[in-house]
């Protein structure tokens, strides 16, 4: 089957950025991803955009990206599945390609969150639970995953040290990835003796709210063999869903969709979960990294805890997970997330991520969860 | 009137709406589908099972155990006042899941995953319009019992 290659990243700088609007954020990593695909913007056939829409004023988002980029009157349509919205645009623009629709399709993940205040964020993000049944009780979308590591804790042993773990490796990689909001190491110490958010969960098992952009451009195998950079492919694509309410899940200890997608993503790709050398999983809490690890089968259920103790994420161990800083360290501007994952892999495998480069990185993961788990994306990636 | 359930309600208008009307009596219900009588918690007015859009609400006992909590420090707007607070995720003894505040039958420091629990009809007295939700009490907590 005809292969869909990445032939150019562009990444802005993720913070509180109230220097830009939206579209100015966006234009930013599509510039430096044109530059870096040796693109003329005429070869781009269509843009998706991945973002979350309640954040901007703007109405109909896609529309403002796509005049402001330069790409009228080429089609533009925005994908939103909550967190996983960037994830959500690469499949679409993969699609797109498989499909023979499009030959070159640009995916920009964007989003400004922090032009709203920290409890109407909450509020917000907290009605990713289910509306009817839940949000009437004030549950916020830390509460949900603070649930999560409870249970985990009861059935597992997992412990608040472990927790923090995750936190000090992300942080010691986030102090060395330039696009991070947060380039600061923190010790296990201080990661375990921030203020509660949501017990066990405190404000250092919090991803941070974040303005930011990235952008990956994605061609037909053939084009993608033109590209000035060796390309990277999208060999293995997995997407599922689990119940949008957590009163229907089969468990709370993991994300069933996680599991899913991973196991379409590994066969499409015929790979398995030791023949991924550096991931990018969805970090949003603590609890969230050591999920993935087992979900993406890194570690058996339960061994997550241990899984960070022993230092198995960290380059050198089994798999390097989340060597940018993950959304812990690098801030988690929703929709450019997933897209923001994708440019990481593909600097890991083209040998371009500098001081947290993994040595021979051939195979890469991303894990990109929307809401508590209702939507995740798997993508294998893989250099020839 | 399901506008009635909720300190904040997000969704008043739903075919399950009776099912605000039996908690301000003092009924928890969970729907059953008419046809095959498959009985869901929370309530549908279309059966997951065999899409039947035929259902009836039937009582449960509210005996239920507890199946994770979280103490939410942070609240979201329209509940900063109500913080700290517990909310937990309760296993139904019919089948099922709820999620609902611990009440203040439960001290916090004997809140245990797998402990038994109670689920309990409310009314927000001190509201003058009808507001009703539940709460997870100690066992034995009838719902006459707690402020009505």
């Amino acid at each position: 089957m005809a292969r869909v290659g990445i032939i150019g990243i562009g990444h802005g700088v993720f913070g509180r950025r109230s220097d830009a609007t939206v579209q100015e954020l966006a234009f930013e990593a599509f510039r430096l991803a044109v530059e870096d695909a040796g693109l003329s913007r005429d070869e781009i056939d269509a843009s998706v955009i991945g973002s979350v829409p309640e954040y901007h004023k703007q109405r109909s988002l896609a529309g403002v990206v796509q005049e402001y980029l330069g790409l009228n009157p080429k089609p533009t349509w925005l994908t939103e599945v909550a967190c996983a919205s960037g994830s959500a645009a690469i499949r679409t623009a993969w699609m797109a390609i498989r499909s023979g629709v499009h030959r070159v399709v640009a995916v920009i993940g964007c989003q400004k969150m922090t032009e709203l205040s920290t409890p109407e964020i909450l509020a917000l993000m907290g009605r990713v639970g289910e509306v009817q049944w839940e949000s009437i009780f004030g549950t916020t979308f830390p509460a949900y995953y603070a649930m999560f590591a409870n249970r985990h804790m009861h059935e597992f042993g997992t412990t608040r040290e472990q927790l923090s773990q995750v936190a000090v490796k992300n942080h010691y990689y986030g102090a060395r990835n330039p696009v991070a909001l947060f380039r600061k190491e923190v010790t296990l110490e201080k990661a375990g003796a921030s203020e509660d958010v949501s017990s066990p969960l405190q404000v250092f098992d919090c991803c941070a709210n974040a303005d930011g952009a990235a952008c990956v451009i994605l061609a037909d195998e053939a084009r993608a063999r033109h590209a000035p950079k060796e390309p990277v492919w999208l060999d293995g694509m997995g997407c599922a869903t689990a119940s949008m309410s957590v009163l229907r899940r089969p468990d709370l200890v993991g994300l069933p969709s996680a599991t899913e997608a991973a196991a379409q993503a590994y066969r499409m790709a015929e790979v398995g979960p030791n023949d991924i050398q550096v991931a990018d999983v969805h970090d949003c809490f603590t609890i969230a990294e050591i999920m993935a690890y087992e979900d993406l089968g890194f570690c058996a259920k339960g061994e997550g805890g241990r899984f960070i103790a022993d230092r198995r994420p960290y380059i050198g161990g089994k798999v390097a997970v989340n060597v940018d800083g993950g959304l812990k360290a690098k801030g988690h501007p929703i929709g450019a997330t997933g897209v923001s994952m994708t440019c990481e892999i593909v600097k890991q495998l083209r040998g371009e991520a500098g001081e947290r480069q993994v040595p021979e990185a051939k195979i890469g993961l991303t894990h990109n969860v929307g809401g508590i788990g209702q939507y995740c994306f798997v993508q294998v990636l893989r250099k020839d | 009137m399901f506008r009635w359930f909720g300190a904040v309600n997000f969704s008043p208008y739903t075919k399950v709406g009776d099912f605000a009307q039996h908690l301000r009596d003092g009924r928890l219900m969970a729907s059953r589908c008419s046809r095959c009588g498959a009985t869901s918690f929370p309530p549908r007015a279309d059966c997951a099972a065999c899409m039947s859009g035929e259902f009836e609400f039937v009582p449960l006992s509210g005996r239920a155990s507890l199946q994770t909590y979280t103490k939410i420090t942070a609240a979201p707007t329209g509940f900063e006042k109500l913080a700290p607070y517990v909310v937990g995720v309760a296993d139904l003894e019919e089948g099922g899941r709820l999620l609902a505040w611990i009440g203040e039958t439960i001290a916090e420091k004997e809140i245990a995953i797998g402990m038994k629990l109670q689920v309990v009809p409310r009314l927000f007295e001190e509201l003058e319009e009808i507001k009703v939700y539940y709460t997870l009490e100690r066992p034995g907590t009838s719902w006459s019992v707690v402020e009505r």
